[in-house]
């Protein structure tokens, strides 16, 4: 079942989503990217209803990128999930609410910081420094707790983001089998491989 | 007899005219002068730029706009119904690339913007916008660089090169002799200075000049390069007029020394 990470560390942080695209319990696709560049220093990963996950997301891209044309800057990490928040707590109580959740991962080029925040489809947001969506967050959070530093380096931090998808690969009965993994620095945004 | 067709709404008079309309061409008029130049592949903004007071900042008076990755804007009338007109304009480029998921074809976003600004001719209770505006850019997917013009009006014409705003016929018909198909990116830049500099005489401070050379790629020119070209220019122009200065000099030279042997000649011939 979908499963979403992100971790951060020293400088960076690391979003990782599954690459499956189910429907009951037929997978239909097994190479979805569901991590989206919202702009130069921000990413976003999202898991929930299909087609909501989808048009909503490319909802918040569009805005993000208005913002920076009309700007000339672009939104910092934290007022774009202040704004994707409101956006998703306006559309729960408008007749036909997004359930979708999101993983926002960003590097401020301001502060010189990374961001990482937790947003689930009733509004609610967190700012923290690690978090996951879906059935891999009840094996991965108490991983999270013991091994997380956020002072790690990124191979560090790649190797916490094994342990987690490790874990969920042994104890999930319905575990995805390939993840995307994208990092966020101050040098903008990369893919990588496990 | 004409006042009663130009109060509050655009409305025909006898003639067949909209005063509203252009009373909006005549603020056009009287709006700083805007370039734009099309190249082989590059295509060239150029805007007569006001000086800004003394405890002003620069960075927030802008005439060269971005609409989206590869459109770019240039206007000339009143700054505050451009700045209502970019934001309807880049709020549909991000529109069009959400609904279609392409992005928008210069041609595609001057159409919208001329029927905004045609829209303005015929509703109630609403006035034209005073501005016209220089859209250029490159389409997805292609290399040929699109120059457009809109007008309060609504009209919108695609050029090769064109002037807007104040003094803009002079510009226009320098440009009209002075421009050639497949200029390079330095002809294309050159040409925008020197028809600027038509108008604007206070030189290169005054002049901002943006470049587009391809799909998103947009450079706007420091002040030290466009100074560069401008002494360029007067270079050449120093050395054609001293060019002048001397086949004058020697016209004059032959004219006076053809008269003196006439008159050598009427002497032995007596």
């Amino acid at each position: 079942m979908e499963t979403s990470f992100a971790i951060t560390g020293k400088g960076y942080v690391i979003v990782a989503a599954d690459t499956t695209s189910a429907r009951s319990i037929v997978k239909m696709k097994i190479d979805e990217d569901k991590i989206k560049t919202l702009s130069p220093h921000l990413l976003m990963a999202y898991s929930g209803e299909p087609g909501d996950t989808i048009q909503f997301a490319e909802y918040v891209e569009r805005n993000i990128r208005l913002y920076q044309i009309r700007n000339l800057y672009p939104l910092r990490p934290s007022a774009a999930a202040s704004w994707i928040r409101r956006a998703l707590a306006e559309s729960l109580r408008s007749r036909k609410p997004y359930s979708v959740n999101l993983l926002l991962g960003g590097y401020d080029t301001a502060s010189h910081d990374p961001h990482l925040y937790w947003i689930d489809y009733l509004g609610t947001m967190t700012a923290v420094p690690f978090a996951a969506h879906g059935y891999g967050s009840y094996f991965a959070l108490s991983l999270l707790d013991r091994y997380h530093n956020p002072e790690a380096t990124l191979e560090e931090g790649l190797a916490t983001l094994k342990r987690c998808i490790d874990e969920v690969a042994k104890r999930l009965v319905v575990s995805p089998g390939k993840y995307k993994v994208k990092v966020v620095d101050q040098d903008g945004i990369r893919e990588v491989e496990l | 007899m004409s006042r009663s067709y130009d109060r509050a709404l655009t409305v025909f008079s006898p003639d067949g005219h909209l005063f509203q309309v252009e009373y909006a061409l005549e603020a056009v008029r009287k709006g700083t002068c805007a370039v734009g130049v099309r190249g082989k592949d590059v295509v060239v903004l150029g805007v007569e730029k006001k000086s800004v007071l003394q405890l002003q900042d620069p960075r927030t008076v802008r005439k060269v706009v971005m609409l989206d990755d590869h459109v770019c804007l240039a206007f000339a009338g009143l700054t505050a119904d451009g700045r209502v007109l970019i934001d309807k304009a880049r709020i549909e480029c991000q529109s069009h690339r959400l609904t279609v998921e392409d992005p928008v074809t210069v041609e595609y976003i001057t159409r919208h913007i001329a029927g905004i600004q045609q829209r303005y001719t015929q509703s109630g209770g609403v006035r034209p916008f005073g501005i016209s505006t220089l859209i250029v850019g490159f389409d997805p997917h292609d290399t040929k660089p699109r120059l457009y013009q809109t007008e309060p009006s609504g009209i919108y014409s695609a050029w090769k090169a064109n002037a807007i705003g104040r003094s803009s016929k002079t510009v226009r018909e320098f440009l009209e002799k002075n421009h050639k198909d497949d200029l390079s990116r330095e002809e294309s830049i050159k040409l925008t200075v020197k028809s600027l500099l038509e108008v604007v005489q206070t030189g290169a401070k005054n002049i901002e000049i943006s470049v587009m050379e391809s799909y998103g790629k947009v450079t706007n020119l420091a002040l030290s390069e466009i100074e560069a070209i401008v002494s360029e220019i007067e270079r050449e122009k120093e050395a054609e007029a001293e060019r002048k200065r001397s086949r004058l000099a020697a016209t004059a030279a032959g004219q006076a020394a053809m008269s003196q042997r006439a008159a050598e000649r009427q002497g032995s011939g007596e």
